[in-house]
């Protein structure tokens, strides 16, 4: 939608022009490290965001995630490496000069603009004609369904609305990328999950969009983004596609983080065949899904996701599990059970149940051999 | 029962009234009585009610002099502490550079000199005989000093813009410390080079502190004595050294009297300015800043 409104001309020399933002960007990091006052906060990052996709960061506090995205908007100098939008190295270039768009997580709506002014502010910054600004405002005020509110001051919006304007504010200048800084993280969970689906659907109005999306929030991650990169210390521990990461996730933190999966220690891995593997959980032998194709005799985690229980037994292969219960929390849609498996403590989760089991009582979980995977316990992989 | 119950919550007399009084009581005594007695003074001697004196003095010459020459010299100032104030506190609130907290306090610290010493360190420095004279005289091989404006009204504007500019900058600084940064980031990456940001987003923020010190500015600068007289500037007679000079030099305390009325009248009128500025930015529009 937007990107089928008027083309403008060229404004500053040297300046991308907007035609040249019509066509995808890929955001490549080579090799980037960030470093304030000797102290690395990002580790030689290796990292591509591929044209038209969305690529969300995630990671705990200081893992190096906003401190990468600062790094691409030019609010922080890398200490070694370059960083490319598109064939550009925007490495030493001034922000206003990177064509990127903006999104941070308290809005930064400027608070003395109306709303309509809000939005032509990088038009204006541009030098965009004021008749093609007149035209683009309201477009990318109703992609985001706020034309009705053009008039109105920042402070008479909710939090929802002014996040809104702020999105419209950085799809207005066509950026070559879009930067979102935990955009959602000051709303609160109901628009937040509406939130999401704006934020989807516009995606799917701008499919040549590039987006690097930084959050905390991992569900925010899953349900937007093509690829997911986790990172912790400065370092991305790992890198795939949304669906891969949390089926298959490549090391313990990565497991834990994404989902927080239950990770039990199994050693003694046979390969049964190029899928799967035997191992052994005490005196059980449990049979999981060999994705990383771990060798022989090697000891690892076995990731199971607390929803991959059951507690019927299903037809067919099935590992079970028996274990003491220690509490069940009922929580609407779901009932989670924290179980004490051999000293390990496994939580499940399942739809309501009419009869919940009671603390102190023994329970047997079921779970499908290709529903759970083996994770190697050294983090090689990641 | 009703009676009784109405007289069981009737309200006790107050006297927390009374804390009132003291204060008020040496009010009178230091500011309103002779306040009081200077207005009168200004109505003619005791015993007759005339308002000739104020006709004559409105009229005269000398008195046009004096109100142009302290508004010129309070505007001029204050759009220098405006204008310096802005600058300095722009630079050391949003350029990093070792030391700016450090400088930002140092400028702080100049509210609590006396005015007087700025006033000698330009004589040292821009005087006739100053170190800036000297070292041209010197360079230039000239018998008379090449820089002349301190003994003019240019001398005192720059020794008043010297001394409140840091009753600017106080508060352009605390309001700088609660923009948001990401404000200027976002602007930034929209495209907007630093002159914009400045323009569009740091102003506007800072207009109300702007306001708020400029007024107080104008009203300090207005009832300025001490720079004006140090300085000496030949021909600049402000209001206040005005009212010196009729009631110290001439001992005409009824044309002292009436300016000094005009001066309060003034001063309570840039006064009201300034709280109106406080209150309108400090309380209905507090969310724009």
């Amino acid at each position: 939608m937007v990107m089928a409104m008027a083309n403008t001309k060229p404004s500053e020399s040297g300046r991308p022009t907007e035609a040249s933002a019509a066509s995808a960007k890929r955001i490549a990091f080579e090799n980037v490290s960030v470093a304030y006052n000797g102290l690395t906060v990002l580790d030689s990052l290796n990292l591509t965001v591929n044209p038209g996709e969305i690529v969300a960061l995630i990671g705990p506090s200081g893992s190096g995630k906003t401190t990468a995205l600062r790094a691409v908007a030019g609010f922080v100098r890398p200490s070694g490496g370059r960083i490319m939008i598109g064939d550009r190295d925007v490495t030493n270039l001034a922000p206003y000069d990177r064509d990127i768009g903006m999104v941070v997580q308290n809005y930064a709506l400027f608070p003395h603009m109306r709303v309509e002014e809000n939005v032509a502010f990088g038009l204006r910054a541009r030098r965009v004609s004021e008749e093609i600004i007149r035209a683009r405002v309201p477009e990318a005020l109703a992609m985001v369904g706020m034309a009705a509110y053009a008039k109105r001051y920042p402070r008479q919006l909710s939090g929802g609305q002014q996040q809104r304007v702020a999105i419209a504010r950085a799809i207005a200048i066509r950026p070559q990328v879009l930067l979102l800084d935990e955009p959602l993280s000051a709303l609160d969970a109901q628009i937040r999950r509406s939130m999401v689906d704006e934020l989807a659907r516009l995606h799917r109005e701008l499919p040549s969009l590039t987006v690097l999306y930084v959050t905390h929030d991992q569900s925010e991650a899953l349900t937007l983004a093509n690829h997911i990169g986790i990172m912790r210390d400065g370092k991305l521990r790992a890198f795939g596609d949304a669906q891969s990461l949390f089926r298959y996730p490549p090391n313990r933190f990565s497991a834990e983080f994404l989902g927080r999966a239950n990770l039990l220690e199994v050693k003694g891995v046979q390969p049964l065949d190029d899928q799967r593997a035997q191992v052994k959980f005490g005196d059980q032998v449990l049979v999981a899904r060999n994705h990383h194709h771990l060798t022989a005799g090697s000891d690892c985690l076995l990731c199971a996701r607390p929803h991959d229980f059951r507690l019927d037994e299903p037809q067919g292969d099935s590992n079970r599990l028996t274990g003491v219960v220690r509490s069940v929390q009922w929580q609407g849609d779901t009932h989670n059970v924290t179980l004490d498996i051999a000293g390990q403590e496994v939580r499940m989760s399942s739809a309501p149940m009419s009869m919940p089991p009671v603390p102190g009582a023994m329970l047997t979980l079921h779970f499908n051999p290709a529903d759970v995977t083996l994770v190697p316990e050294d983090g090689r992989h990641g | 029962m009703a009676d009784v119950a109405v007289g069981a919550i009737a309200p006790r007399p107050s006297w927390d009234r009374l804390w009132s009084v003291p204060p008020l009581l040496i009010l009178a005594v230091l500011f309103f009585y002779p306040l009081g007695l200077i207005a009168r003074q200004s109505l003619g001697d005791p015993g007759t009610l005339s308002f000739s004196a104020f006709a004559e003095v409105l009229s005269s010459r000398e008195f046009h002099e004096g109100l142009q020459h302290t508004i010129v010299i309070a505007l001029g100032s204050t759009a220098g502490c405006l204008v310096f104030g802005f600058i300095f506190s722009l630079v050391i609130a949003f350029v990093p550079f070792p030391g700016a907290k450090f400088c930002g306090r140092l400028i702080e610290t100049f509210i609590a000199l006396p005015t007087f010493l700025v006033t000698l360190a330009f004589t040292f420095i821009y005087g006739s005989a100053g170190l800036l004279n000297e070292g041209l005289m010197r360079l230039m091989q000239v018998d008379l000093p090449p820089v002349d404006f301190l003994y003019s009204q240019w001398g005192v504007i720059l020794a008043e813009t010297t001394v409140y500019t840091p009753f600017v900058m106080r508060p352009l600084l605390a309001t700088f410390s609660q923009i948001d940064q990401a404000q200027i980031e976002v602007a930034s990456s929209l495209g907007a080079k630093p002159w914009r940001i400045v323009r569009q987003v740091i102003l506007p923020a800072a207009m109300p502190a702007l306001i708020a010190g400029g007024s107080l500015c104008l009203l300090l600068t207005v009832n300025e004595f001490g720079i004006v007289l140090f300085i000496g500037a030949k021909g600049v007679i402000t209001l206040p050294v005005l009212i010196y000079a009729k009631a110290i030099q001439e001992f005409d305390y009824t044309t002292a009297c009436v300016i000094a009325v005009v001066n309060v009248v003034l001063s309570l009128g840039l006064y009201s300015l300034y709280r109106a500025v406080i209150a309108h930015f400090g309380g209905n529009r507090a969310d724009m800043v």
